[in-house]
C-alpha cells in the first residue's frame, strides 16, 4: 500500500489551473523527485501534499486517511513533515532550542508548563543525537541567524527530521548551497533518514545531478499535468520529456 | 551569578523600604508590586510570544472590580479567596475574547484588544446600577492570611502587612512566570513568536499555544489588577480605559520586553518617574512622550539593556 497517494488533484488560483488532475503514490522505502520548469506546479503540489493548500478537487491519503487540507499540524502528528525551499527557522532560537522544539512535539510535551526543559534528559539526548546526525553537534548552543547558510539548512532540515515523520517531503533542499556542498547535504540527509527509519523520502529539486543520484522514481510536472512517473532511466530515455522538463542533454 | 546577586540584593532593597522611615515612598512600591505582576503576563504575551496587546488594561480592571465586588457587595474579605476569584475570573473572561484575538496577529490583534478594554470601559462607565459608573467601587480592606489588622490605621496596613504581603505574592507572580517561560510550553511559545509558519510544520499548534498565553496573561493582570486598587480602596472605569493599556505597554517598552526582569525594572522606574514628573510639572504626559521617544530610539531593548549586556545583544 502506498504510503502517500495523491489522486486526480487540481488545484485552482481563480481562473487560473495550477494542478490539473495529478495523481501521484509515494511507497515506503521509495526516495521520489518531482521535477519540472518553472510553473510547472511542484510547490503547489507540496502545499497541497502537506496540508498548507487544500486541492480543488480530489483526494491526498496518507497512511490510506484522507489528509487534504488537515493543515500541518495534524500533519506532522501523523508522521509527515516538510522543509522548505527557502531556509525556515526560528533565528532568535539556538540551533538546539530549534531541534527541541520539534521533539517536544514528537514526545507530546510541548505543553507542560511547570516541567524544566534544562532537566529533560530524554529531550536533551535526542537533540543531541539529531544534532550529531547533522553534523551540528559543536553549534548548539550558537543562535540560529548566526549560522552559515549551508548550517542553516542543515538546522532547518534537521528540526523535520526530529519529528522522528514516516515520510519527508523536502522542497529543493539544496537551494542556496554551494555546488560543493550540495552531495554532502544529500549524503546527510539520506544517511540520517536511514538512522532515523524515515520510510519515504519526496523531494523538489532543480538540480539533475542530485535528482539523478539518489532518486528511485521520478515525477516529472509540466503546466499542473505529469508528464512522466517512472525510474530515472526511463526519464533518461524520454526526450520529450528530456526536452520539456530539463532543456538541455543530461550529461 | 551576578545576576543573582543583583536581585538578592533588589529583593532586599525593596524589603527594607518600610523601615526607612519614608511612608510615602512605601506606598509609592504598591502599584509597583500590582503592575509588576500584570506586566509579567503581558510580556509572556508580547515579548515571548510576539502578541501585542492594547487591551491588558480589560483584565487589571476585572482583577480590580472583582476585588470592590467581593468586598464591597458580598462582604467577602479574605485576599487569598478575592485574588482565586480574580483569576477565575480573567479565564471566563478571557475564553471567549481569547479564541477570537488569537485568530489574528499583528495590528490586527492589538486592534481588537483594545476594542474589548474600551467595550469593558464602557460596560463599566454605563452599567451604574452594577459598577458604579463613573463613581466606582468602593474596595474594603481585605483580611490576609484571615488577620484583619483591627489596631492598624490605613498606612500601618498598606505599608506594614500589606506591603510584604504584595511583595511576596510578587516574588511568586515572579517564580511562577520564570517556570513558565523556561518550560517546554516557553520554549514553543518563543518558537511562535520567532517564525509562526515553521512553529506549525514541526507540530507546534500557534492558535492553540496563543490561545494559553493569553489566558495565562490575563491571570497575571487580574491578580494585579487585585493588588493597585487595596492602596487606593476604589475600582473606577479608567482602569480599563485605553491609556491605561498605553501605559502598561510604556512599562513593558521602558523596561524592555526582550528581558525577563524588564517589565519588573518598566514598572518600577514608571512609578517613580510618573510621581517625580508629576509633582514638577502639570505638562507631565509630554514629558513621559519625550522618555518614551528617547528610549525606544536609544535603548530598543529597555533600560534593563544597560544592565544586562545579555539583553543589549539580544539574547
Amino acid at each position: 500500500m502506498a504510503l502517500l497517494e495523491a489522486k486526480n488533484i487540481r488545484k485552482f488560483y481563480g481562473d487560473f489551473c495550477a494542478l490539473d488532475g495529478v495523481s501521484l503514490s509515494v511507497a515506503a522505502g521509495e526516495f521520489v523527485s518531482i521535477i519540472g520548469p518553472n510553473g510547472a506546479g511542484k510547490t503547489t503540489l507540496v502545499n497541497v501534499l502537506t496540508g498548507l493548500a487544500t486541492p480543488t478537487t480530489g483526494t491526498v491519503r496518507f497512511k490510506g486517511e484522507e489528509v487534504a487540507g488537515i493543515g500541518p499540524v495534524r500533519l506532522a502528528r501523523r508522521g509527515m513533515a516538510r522543509s522548505f525551499q527557502l531556509v525556515n527557522i526560528f533565528p532568535g532560537l539556538t540551533a538546539g532550542e530549534t531541534i527541541a522544539v520539534a521533539v517536544l512535539s514528537r514526545l507530546g510535551r510541548g505543553r507542560r508548563l511547570w516541567a524544566s526543559l534544562a532537566r529533560d534528559a530524554e529531550v536533551a539526548a535526542s537533540v543531541r543525537d539529531v544534532a550529531e546526525l547533522f553534523g551540528l553537534s559543536d553549534k548548539l548552543s550558537r543562535p540560529a541567524r548566526t549560522l552559515p547558510q549551508g548550517d542553516k539548512k542543515l538546522l532547518d532540515v534537521a528540526s523535520a527530521f526530529a519529528l522522528g515523520p514516516e515520510i519527508i517531503l523536502l522542497d529543493e533542499p539544496t537551494s542556496g548551497v554551494s555546488t560543493r556542498d550540495k552531495h554532502l547535504i544529500m549524503e546527510v540527509l539520506v544517511g540520517a533518514a536511514k538512522r532515523i527509519g524515515i520510510k519515504a523520502i519526496l523531494q523538489v529539486e532543480h538540480d539533475m545531478d542530485i535528482v539523478f543520484g539518489y532518486s528511485d522514481r521520478i515525477v516529472a510536472l509540466h503546466q499542473g499535468r505529469v508528464l512522466a512517473d517512472t525510474t530515472p532511466a526511463g526519464i533518461r530515455a524520454d526526450a520529450q520529456v528530456i526536452a520539456t522538463v530539463v532543456g538541455k542533454p543530461l550529461s | 551569578m551576578i545576576g543573582r546577586l543583583a536581585l538578592a540584593v533588589a529583593t532586599v532593597g525593596v524589603a527594607v523600604v518600610p523601615f526607612l522611615g519614608r511612608d510615602y515612598y512605601a506606598t509609592l512600591m504598591l502599584p509597583f508590586f500590582g503592575y509588576g505582576i500584570a506586566l509579567l503576563g503581558l510580556n509572556l504575551l508580547f515579548g515571548y510570544t510576539g502578541l501585542l496587546s492594547f487591551g491588558h488594561a480589560l483584565f487589571v480592571a476585572l482583577g480590580a472590580y472583582t476585588a470592590a465586588y467581593m468586598t464591597s457587595a458580598f462582604g467577602i474579605l479574605h485576599f487569598e479567596v478575592i485574588l482565586l476569584v480574580s483569576a477565575l475570573a480573567a479565564l471566563v473572561i478571557g475564553v471567549p475574547i481569547g479564541l477570537l484575538c488569537v485568530r489574528y496577529v499583528k495590528i490586527y490583534f492589538g486592534m481588537l484588544t483594545l476594542a474589548f478594554g474600551m467595550l469593558f470601559y464602557s460596560f463599566l462607565y454605563k452599567f451604574y446600577h452594577l459598577t458604579g459608573g463613573d463613581e466606582g467601587m468602593r474596595v474594603l480592606r481585605p483580611k490576609l492570611l484571615g488577620q484583619s489588622f483591627p489596631t492598624l490605621d490605613k498606612v500601618e496596613f498598606l505599608i506594614g502587612p500589606f506591603y510584604f504581603y504584595a511583595l511576596v505574592l510578587l516574588a511568586v507572580a515572579t517564580v511562577v512566570m520564570w517556570r513558565i517561560v523556561r518550560s517546554p510550553f516557553g520554549l514553543c511559545l518563543r518558537s511562535i513568536r520567532e517564525n509562526p509558519n515553521k512553529a506549525e510544520y514541526v507540530g507546534v499548534s500557534v492558535r492553540r499555544y496563543r490561545f494559553y498565553a493569553f489566558l495565562l496573561a490575563g491571570v497575571f493582570g487580574a491578580v494585579g489588577g487585585t493588588i493597585l486598587v487595596v492602596p487606593t480602596g476604589l475600582a473606577d472605569p479608567l482602569l480599563a480605559y485605553w491609556t491605561h493599556s498605553g501605559n502598561l505597554v510604556f512599562m513593558l517598552v521602558l523596561g524592555g520586553f526582550a528581558n525577563f526582569f524588564g517589565p519588573i525594572l518598566g514598572a518600577f522606574v514608571f512609578i517613580f518617574l510618573q510621581d517625580s514628573v508629576m509633582s514638577l510639572t502639570q505638562y507631565w504626559r509630554f514629558i513621559f512622550g519625550a522618555i518614551l521617544a528617547v528610549v525606544v530610539i536609544f535603548f530598543p531593548r529597555g533600560l534593563m539593556s544597560l544592565l544586562d549586556p545579555r539583553a543589549r545583544a539580544g539574547a
